[in-house]
């Protein structure tokens, strides 16, 4: 980890010098301890304290509301049993891993680090209208943008039949998928434009005009300056956002999961059965098995990135 | 070093209010002798239901803390607004109550009463209040239907605030164009088939709405398969029994195949997020012939001063026809036309301080004043109270109609906490059948599901 | 020159077809607003201010703006300074286990943000009183949010160069100081991109504020947001969009100032 996310000068350095390096400060193990510590205590209050609580709950048979609120029985491993047996949602799964790597991996990091590469030079208003406007589509709230994208989507009087004239032809019905993806790349990209815009920002002016002046192409450029740079900002932008879009609900308020449940991703097959059916051990039960299928996709990331060192 | 210390003490300062934030949460402002009450509703003033929380605030208050003093009681009561999903509203509501607070009267969805009283979230009114839960004179005037919504298990858990019923609406100047009386009233299925098939042929893109599928929720079931269900003679449930792949089942799935399998409907509809406000709005251009909805449509809907798709000429383009059993006599209990309603109970939260307080205002907002106040100014629905619907309904031929014609056929969904998933199972159901499956397939698929839910085989009637 | 010319037509193709995908949604929110009764149709509107009317006159809707200022602002200035001060910690001094504690706090964060999380989230914020206080419902979201925000944090830590510490602690600065005065400036796009990230992750936030704030008069928008529907479930389209063009304008007024403020790139020059 601490190899990926340093930058390699760091990294290349005598065993002298970076002992002295890593501490600067002259932090201490006790102060760094005190830095941690307030937000160490809330984390510990109010994240893994209620995470624990939600692993419990999915070894139980808790419901919302009737019988099993008053008495939740322990189920133990029942409810992955169910839910690994039901084949709705193994297809919940698959579509979940399209959704990812779709509107996440290629869209939302491509896309994000073209706006950011495309824009780094610049200053003045055209940046910032671009920035401004997909940083827009990131931070109006879903129950808003549902309805803006019913509006470019929709059947009878939507914008996108409009503009190419085909009139009837329905994408959140008959491409369900392709829809939600593109909407969530919409939805989403901000986040690893800023991200990459920063991160690409500390990259060294010298480093990359020295590279120019050897010749190097402009993909040659990413490659042996920008990429190795940057390496860890790119694993935590894939693990932060791979990790929210396997949590992400908001396909719900565009399709409802449907039709016939081809876009039910598993955050809204957990919406659906915790809030709209009350079965929370169910609901949290499937969050454990998101999770554990989180743990997987980082550990590959994780393996992805230092490799290459 | 003293620089050190400083920087030190910040972080610990930074650490400490943290904890002390955590601390200190809400300030209480308790006040001397005076009962407080809360009451909540999911209504909110601008908002979801807004003529309600108005009337909460503006009349009920005022004038039941005024009551109160001149009884020589210091009563306070605050509305707690909400005015969300009906979904979340019923997440709070049980959150609150599981955790011993909520509000002191509160409105629920009768349909909810089962599963609130089984997880304890509600008791038996006169566990709660004593003697003066069954001495309200009220009851009386309420039928005995409406008041079965707030009974369990023979007991009654709430208050009923009023109900509704749901009939086919028609478009008066589509009729006429394809040959239709204004005055239709089908008393088959086959006779909505054959107005269909007019319909269509004189040029109407929709010309039949009857919702299906899972996009549409609740109301595939309460405005699609269970009045089709009923008019095929059968229940969800019977007898404790749940209904399974039962012929009227196949038949109501057959109505759907026979409409959107046969173009006398729009199928992508039904498959669509926003497919029911959609129906709305195609109802109200005029490009829907027959639509099967609730009273709500006609109040809040295509009401020509504030509905979400005004009708201008509503009073004169939109007909109404009760809804037939497949065939005379073939519905219910032998009926020839059938319906479904449902309705709001209003309860007396268990974890309140002043139950016997708390049951008052209740009461009080269904006195007759109370309900004829809150019903003024186009705000007609219809009300538990007979007494109360004989004055109030007199201008509304709609309401009227609902109340005399369609309450007496109606029926009511079991309000058991697994409901809600029978329902999507049901509403599954529809949605294969629209999407090309054969009823009798989409049948047994919802009997394997329905054992999943119920617990089994031996919950399910053969 | 042809080969910059036609870079040049290549970048600006690119920006049009960008900024193309990315205004079109955003169309039904300029035009919905100023339409009487609309649908889901984009049409041309009639220019009518009424739908602003109608919510100027919303008991509800103005003020819970001011609140969701309050929180997100109140979540991400929690945030940001506790993610960089524990972030900084943890890149500069090695812990034991550092890295596979983040990474399980990185984990259970996502759990907390799902669906199941609310019944743990609202028993525990009952036991801690922390029921209908807005500081509570701050603290709750900070939580939620703070261990992403370390990991960002970090990777922006473990990039700055430490000579300037060095120097720093030469001449007697502390700890904290040499933070503040040398580490933050150096990563302040960093945390620009984590204080807008914070906010946005709470000025959508419907669930939490809805079950954690009893009181109307505390709610944000989202919240209010989805009160703008009938009886039956139906949206209020006209509201609605009237009140989604206004919520999203303290948004772009923050990105505004924020961008100008800090988004600056930081090309110190330092040579290593």
């Amino acid at each position: 980890m601490a190899q990926a996310t340093s930058p390699p000068e760091v990294v290349r350095e005598s065993g002298q010098a970076r002992r002295y390096n890593s501490d600067a400060a002259g932090l201490g193990r006790l102060r760094a301890g005190a830095f941690a510590a307030p937000a160490l205590l809330l984390i510990a209050v109010f994240l893994v304290f209620p995470a624990l609580w939600v692993l419990y709950l999915g070894l139980t048979n808790y419901r919302l509301t009737g019988i099993a609120a008053a008495e939740p029985q322990f189920v133990g491993l029942d409810n992955l049993i169910s839910a690994v047996s039901d084949p709705t949602f193994w297809s919940s799964t698959w579509l979940t891993v399209q959704f990812v790597l779709g509107s996440a991996v290629i869209g939302q990091v491509g896309l994000g680090f073209a706006i950011a590469w495309l824009l780094r030079d610049r200053q003045g208003p055209l940046k910032r209208l671009v920035e401004g406007l997909v940083i827009l589509a990131w931070i109006l709230p879903s129950a808003i943008v549902s309805f803006l994208w019913v509006a470019l989507l929709d059947r009878d009087g939507g914008t996108l039949n409009a503009l190419l004239s085909t009139p009837q032809f329905a994408p959140l019905l008959d491409h369900p998928m392709l829809s939600i993806i593109v909407f969530n790349t919409w939805r989403g990209t901000a986040f690893s434009m800023m991200l990459y815009g920063a991160a690409l920002g500390n990259v060294p002016p010298s480093h990359l005009e020295s590279a120019r002046l050897a010749g190097a192409s402009g993909w040659q450029q990413l490659r042996d300056v920008v990429f190795p740079h940057i390496r860890g900002h790119i694993l935590t932008n894939l693990l932060l956002i791979s990790l929210w879009t396997f949590n992400d609900f908001t396909p719900f308020l565009l399709t409802a999961g449907g039709p016939d449940g081809q876009s039910e991703v598993l955050a809204v097959h957990v919406y659906k059965v915790a809030l709209q059916g009350g079965e929370l051990g169910y609901g949290a039960a499937v969050s454990t098995i998101i999770l554990l299928i989180n743990l997987v996709v980082a550990v590959f990331y994780l393996r992805l990135l230092r490799s290459k060192k | 070093m003293a620089l050190r210390k400083r920087s030190m003490g910040v972080v610990a300062v930074l650490a400490a209010s943290v904890v002390g934030l955590a601390a200190c949460g809400q300030s209480s402002g308790g006040s001397g002798d005076a009962i407080e009450l809360t009451i909540t509703q999911n209504a909110i003033a601008g908002g979801k239901n807004a003529a309600g929380a108005d009337f909460i605030a503006n009349w009920v208050i005022p004038k039941f803390e005024a009551a109160q003093k001149a009884k020589g009681k210091d009563v306070k009561v605050k509305f707690v607004p909400s005015g969300v999903d009906d979904e979340q509203y019923k997440t709070k509501l049980s959150l609150d109550l599981k955790s011993g607070k909520g509000a002191d009267v509160m409105d629920i969805d009768s349909i909810w009463a089962g599963e609130f009283a089984e997880a304890g979230y509600l008791k038996p009114l006169p566990d709660l209040v004593g003697a003066e839960a069954d001495s309200w004179d009220g009851w009386a005037q309420i039928p005995e239907a409406v008041q079965g919504m707030a009974m369990y298990n023979g007991k009654k858990y709430a208050l009923p605030v009023g109900t509704d019923g749901r009939v086919l609406y028609f478009n008066k100047t589509l009729f006429q164009k394809a040959g239709l009386p204004a005055d239709w009233q089908p008393t088959s299925w086959q006779e909505i088939l054959d107005a269909g098939t007019k319909l269509k042929s004189s040029g109407v893109p929709v010309p039949i709405q009857i919702n299906a599928g899972t996009a549409m929720g609740e109301a595939t079931s309460m405005q699609g398969v269970l009045p089709l269900l009923v008019g095929a003679g059968g229940e969800v449930q019977q007898n404790g029994k749940w209904t399974g792949a039962s012929q009227p089942l196949k038949d109501a799935l057959g109505l759907y195949q026979k409409i959107y399998g046969g173009g006398l409907g729009d199928p992508k509809l039904q498959q669509e997020a926003k497919g029911r406000d959609k129906s709305f709005q195609q109802f109200a251009e005029g490009k829907i012939g027959i639509l099967l909805e609730g009273d709500y449509f006609w109040r809040s809907v295509i009401n020509p001063a504030e509905g979400v798709a005004k009708m201008a000429d509503r009073d004169q383009s939109v007909g109404y026809a009760m809804i037939p059993a497949m065939e005379p006599g073939k519905g219910i209990k032998g009926q020839d036309f059938v319906s479904m309603s449902g309705g709001s109970l209003r309860a007396v939260n268990p974890n309140s301080e002043h139950p016997k307080e708390a049951f008052e205002l209740a009461t009080f907002t269904l006195s007759p004043e109370a309900l004829k106040e809150e019903t003024k100014d186009g705000n007609v629905r219809i009300t538990p109270r007979t007494d109360v619907n004989k004055d109030i309904l007199a201008g509304e031929p709609l309401m009227t109609f609902i109340s005399e014609k369609v309450l007496p056929v109606t029926a009511f969904r079991p309000p058991v906490a697994v409901y809600p998933q029978v329902s999507v199972a049901l509403q599954e159901a529809t949605a294969a059948v629209v999407s090309g499956t054969a009823p009798d397939q989409a049948a047994a698929d919802y009997q394997k599901k329905l054992e999943g839910i119920v617990g089994g085989a031996g919950n399910i009637a053969s | 020159m042809t080969r910059f010319v036609l870079g040049r037509i290549g970048f600006y193709t690119l920006i049009a077809v960008l900024l193309a995908f990315f205004t079109i949604p955003l169309l039904w929110l300029v035009t919905a607003p100023f339409t009487s009764d609309p649908t889901y149709k984009v049409s041309v509107p009639d220019f009518t201010l009424d739908n602003f009317r109608a919510i100027a006159e919303h008991p509800y809707a103005l003020p819970s703006l001011w609140n969701s200022v309050l929180l997100s602002a109140g979540t991400a200035l929690l945030v940001v300074i506790l993610a960089a001060l524990a972030a900084y910690a943890l890149s500069r001094v090695r812990l034991p286990g550092r890295d596979a504690l983040l990474y399980t706090l990185l984990l259970l964060s996502s759990i907390i943000t799902g669906t199941a999380a609310m019944v743990p989230l609202f028993q525990l914020a009952v036991q801690l009183n922390l029921i209908d206080s807005q500081l509570g419902l701050i603290l709750i979201l900070t939580g939620g949010l703070l261990p992403a925000a370390i990991f960002m944090m970090k990777d922006f830590m473990d990039a700055t160069p430490k000579s300037y510490e060095e120097s720093a602690r030469v001449f007697g600065a502390t700890p904290l100081q040499i933070v503040r005065h040398v580490v933050v400036p150096l990563v302040r796009p960093g945390l620009a991109t984590i204080g807008v990230w914070a906010v946005a992750n709470v000025w959508g936030n419907f669930l939490m504020p809805y079950l954690l704030l009893s009181d109307v008069e505390k709610q944000p928008a989202a919240v209010i947001t989805y009160t703008l529907y009938t009886e039956g479930g139906q949206a209020n389209l006209s509201m609605l969009s009237t009140f989604g063009l206004l919520y999203s304008i303290p948004v772009v007024l923050m990105y505004l100032f924020v961008s100008k403020k800090y988004g600056f790139r930081f090309h110190g020059g330092i040579k290593r």
